[in-house]
């Protein structure tokens, strides 16, 4: 018996005030299998009218599992759906927003040489004439504070306009019930504020949100109602505005996160060790963003973060630090050599290392086991790994142990295939492969995207852990709270330019804010 | 004589029009189907054996549609629900219909061919000049000019061809908004299979009315660089393959004036000129990207 039909027969009950709302959504029992895996077991979850419903987990605790089956893109394999108090059977999404359920995808599912309107069309099963629509188009997110140019091609305008874009296309469908996935990952502070406010303006409209997010702050903030997911079941429900996000944390993981430690004691810092002298590049591909007149010391002894917006430079950044992009000779150095026209390899071989932003396809080669894949990265750093042009495959097997004993990777049988880890294990095992070699310098490129609390906790503590070891250590991310628990100086990335870095002490969130919204490209032009 | 030039012009470019036209939608659907050549020589040879049995020119040219159609559906089955590789399957279609075509073809060596009809269109074929030009064609000419208009609507102004653009672009979002990827792309293949087929029956009923062993001569390989050529826009399809149809006419002409240049480097104009327009459309990126189907030739599994 669900507390809903209980408040239905008036024997409401105190400790459950949530029942005294409109059901929208009852799911019962809902079970999904993948192979062997139990992706959901026997998950009840109740979402009421104008109520946004956090929905927290680990990576692998089966919230996308969960949330696929309300929107129709999985079929589960047991349990009902009850939608309005109505056994429903989603078929496909298409019969999803047909119930009034709308989806806001972690991965934009926008279509790139498409114009917003034309995106817009293809989510609305009669979207009318094209000009009709892009009025309603404008009208709407102008509404909303979400202010959209419907004639634009989505390839032109940056995440966080896409992100509007996918909201308001879910808008457009009416829903009853909007599921957002990680929808501020990729926003600025106050991108994300306004988010908020369309959300808390839609809730009181009446519309339902459920809202996945492993942002603590945010769900505290915003969310009426949390359930929270581990293994596959539902382990608590709770009312978020009531806990801390360190509880709620350990409500995800079963265990309290340990925390990490950098400020405590101050660094030591030395030479500079990893120097950006005016670096410049032209945009390899129309979409791909200039680097205008970067520098940058890095210091022997300190994490240095760059906080910025996706797509604002920071892969090509990247790829000019690591040699996959040349550039002037001058205008990388390590440890005082010139090498911007140097490869990856000869970089290595200057003690720097390496760890890409996509993990599996650059990170690390899909098919091939984990011991090659330390082959292919470590072959000419003076790990006995290649000697006469043949690889010591008895060397790779025991840096591949040892790698797996440090960081933690879990595995279901010895040296797997990479492709076969999941996520946050193989991050684990490509930071954990750079940081096996205790580099002079480390470039890390979104070093705990998509992992868990606790897996990230492991990775952030070993980089600071380098650092006070005497390397230098460059941290590009998305993350917020990342960059304020590990960095020692913080600078910003926009549009290519790169603000000054500044001691973290003396950075603020707003500050961050506004030099991500376009203040390090005003500081950039100016310098 | 311009008059004249230019209807030779009409006539080597229209199997090249039809056939990539075919294909833009193809790709368009995120698919790269390499076997054009193969589909079209099938159309050549079916078209011509039916027409020849039958004595009907219209029975061969459904014949020949139906074989690049039955064709594709080979290609599309194998491609899209086997989910084999694009490059290798497509290759080895045009290998199979080159190979095939010559067996069912052995028969027809030499003989007399039979040519399809030109209509003559009341009132516009009195036009001087764009009158015998342009009204005064066989039927299969005037279907390319509707096929152009028809895929140029299609693509644009319509809400399938809408969709089907989406599922080029991005078949992941196309999936998980409820298109289904695979009957828009098996339909597109299909369509495609006809055109190339179309294709094959203008060479062998109108172009030379006869059956020559490999007689598309790699006009399907030719019909896939423009594709490619038109950065996917069905009205640059239309200049490219009027072009290459002006090029290879020019060709001719220069031979029967005896001009001192060897025959065997005109021969090979048009495919110089292949090659140097393709390196001047690369040249501007951006819109080259814009239009590129984002998954073409990708494999697409659903994750269901």
């Amino acid at each position: 018996m669900s507390d809903n039909s209980l408040s239905q027969n008036g024997n409401s009950m105190v400790q459950q005030p949530r029942s005294g709302k409109d059901t929208l959504l009852d799911a019962r029992g809902l079970t999904k299998r993948f192979g062997d895996i139990l992706a959901n077991d026997r998950v009840d979850l109740v979402i009421n009218k104008g109520e946004i419903h956090a929905l927290l987990g680990e990576n692998g605790a089966g919230k996308s599992t969960l949330v696929k089956m309300f929107y129709g893109s999985l079929e589960p394999d047991g349990g009902d759906i009850l939608w309005q108090g109505t056994p429903v059977t989603i078929g496909n999404p298409a019969a999803a927003r047909e119930l009034g359920i709308g989806m806001v995808f972690q991965h934009f599912s926008l279509f790139e040489a498409l114009s917003v309107v034309e995106n817009i069309a293809l989510a609305l099963p009669n979207p009318g004439r094209m000009t009709e629509l892009a009025k309603r188009i404008e009208n709407v997110s102008r509404d909303y504070g979400l202010p959209l140019n419907p004639a634009d091609i989505v390839a032109d305008l940056p995440v966080g306009i896409r992100q509007r874009i996918e909201i308001v296309r879910c808008l457009l469908q009416e829903p009853q019930l909007i599921i957002m996935d990680e929808p501020t990952s990729v926003l600025t502070p106050q991108e994300a504020d306004q988010l908020f406010l369309t959300l808390d303006r839609l809730a009181n409209e009446g519309c339902a949100v459920l809202y996945i997010s492993h942002r603590l702050e945010e769900v505290k903030r915003i969310c009426h109602h949390a359930t929270i997911l581990r293994h596959g079941q539902v382990v608590r429900e709770c009312d978020p505005t009531k806990e801390t996000p360190a509880s709620l944390a350990s409500m995800m993981v079963g265990a309290d996160v340990a925390s990490v430690s950098a400020s405590e004691q101050k660094p030591q810092v030395g030479d500079v060790r990893l120097g950006l002298n005016g670096l410049s590049a032209k945009a390899a591909t129309p979409f791909a963003t200039a680097l205008n007149s970067i520098s940058l010391d890095l210091r022997a002894g300190e994490v240095v973060a760059i906080a910025g917006v996706a797509g604002n430079g920071q892969g090509e950044l990247f790829d000019a630090i690591s040699g996959e992009m040349p550039v002037e000779a001058s205008m990388v150095q390590v440890d005082g050599k010139a090498c911007g026209k140097k490869n990856i390899t000869w970089r290595r071989r200057q003690n720097a290392a390496f760890v890409p932003e996509e993990r599996l396809g650059h990170g690390a080669v899909p098919g091939m086991k984990l011991s090659q894949n330390i082959v292919l990265t470590r072959h000419s750093t003076g790990d006995k790994l290649v000697g006469n042009g043949f690889v010591s495959n008895a060397q790779a097997g025991d840096m591949e142990k040892r790698i797996k004993q440090n960081f933690d990777v879990r595995m279901s049988h010895d040296d797997p295939e990479a492709r076969s880890l999941s996520g946050g294990n193989l991050q684990k095992f490509v930071v954990g492969r750079e940081l096996d070699r205790k580099p002079g310098v480390l470039v890390v490129n979104q070093p705990t995207w998509g992992v868990d609390a606790g897996a990230a906790a492991l990775i952030r503590q070993a980089l600071i852990d380098l650092a006070r070891e005497g390397s230098a250590v460059l941290v590009i991310s998305q993350d917020l709270d990342e960059i304020f628990e590990i960095a020692d100086r913080i600078a910003v990335i926009s549009r290519g330019f790169l603000s000054e870095a500044e001691p973290a002490e003396d950075m603020t969130r707003e500050r961050v804010g506004l030099l991500m919204a376009g203040g390090a490209e005003a500081q950039g032009e100016v310098a | 004589m311009f008059e004249a030039v230019l209807l030779t012009v009409i006539t080597a470019a229209t199997p090249l029009l039809i056939a990539a036209l075919g294909e833009l939608v193809v790709e368009r659907s995120g698919v790269l189907n390499l076997g054009v050549e193969g589909m079209m020589i099938m159309g050549a040879v079916v078209g011509f054996a039916v027409a020849n049995q039958t004595g009907s020119g219209f029975l061969g040219v459904i014949a020949a549609v139906a074989a690049g159609m039955a064709m594709s559906a080979l290609f599309g089955f194998l491609v899209l629900v086997l989910v084999t590789n694009q490059v290798a399957t497509g290759l080895a279609l045009t290998i199979l219909g080159i190979g095939f075509s010559g067996m069912i073809g052995e028969a027809f060596i030499g003989v007399p061919g039979l040519k399809i009809p030109e209509l003559y269109i009341p009132i516009l074929s009195e036009i001087p000049f764009f009158g015998p030009v342009f009204f005064q064609q066989d039927s299969i000419v005037y279907i390319s000019f509707v096929l152009v208009a028809a895929v140029a609507y299609f693509l644009f102004r319509t809400r399938l061809g809408l969709v089907l653009r989406a599922v080029g672009d991005n078949h992941g979002s196309a999936h998980a908004l409820g298109y289904s990827v695979i009957r828009i792309r098996f339909s597109a293949v299909l369509f495609g299979g006809a055109c190339a087929g179309l294709a094959g029956a203008y060479m062998s009923l109108a172009y030379t009315p006869q059956w020559v062993e490999n007689m598309t001569a790699g006009r399907g390989w030719i019909a896939l660089a423009l594709v490619v050529f038109s950065s996917w826009l069905p009205l640059r399809v239309v200049v490219g393959a009027y072009l290459f149809g002006a090029v290879s006419v020019l060709n001719l002409h220069a031979q029967a004036v005896e001009l001192d240049i060897p025959s065997q480097l005109l021969s090979s104009l048009p495919y110089l000129a292949t090659i140097l327009v393709l390196v001047l459309i690369s040249a501007n990126r951006r819109l080259t990207l814009v239009n590129t189907p984002a998954c073409l030739g990708k494999p697409f599994v659903p994750d269901r």
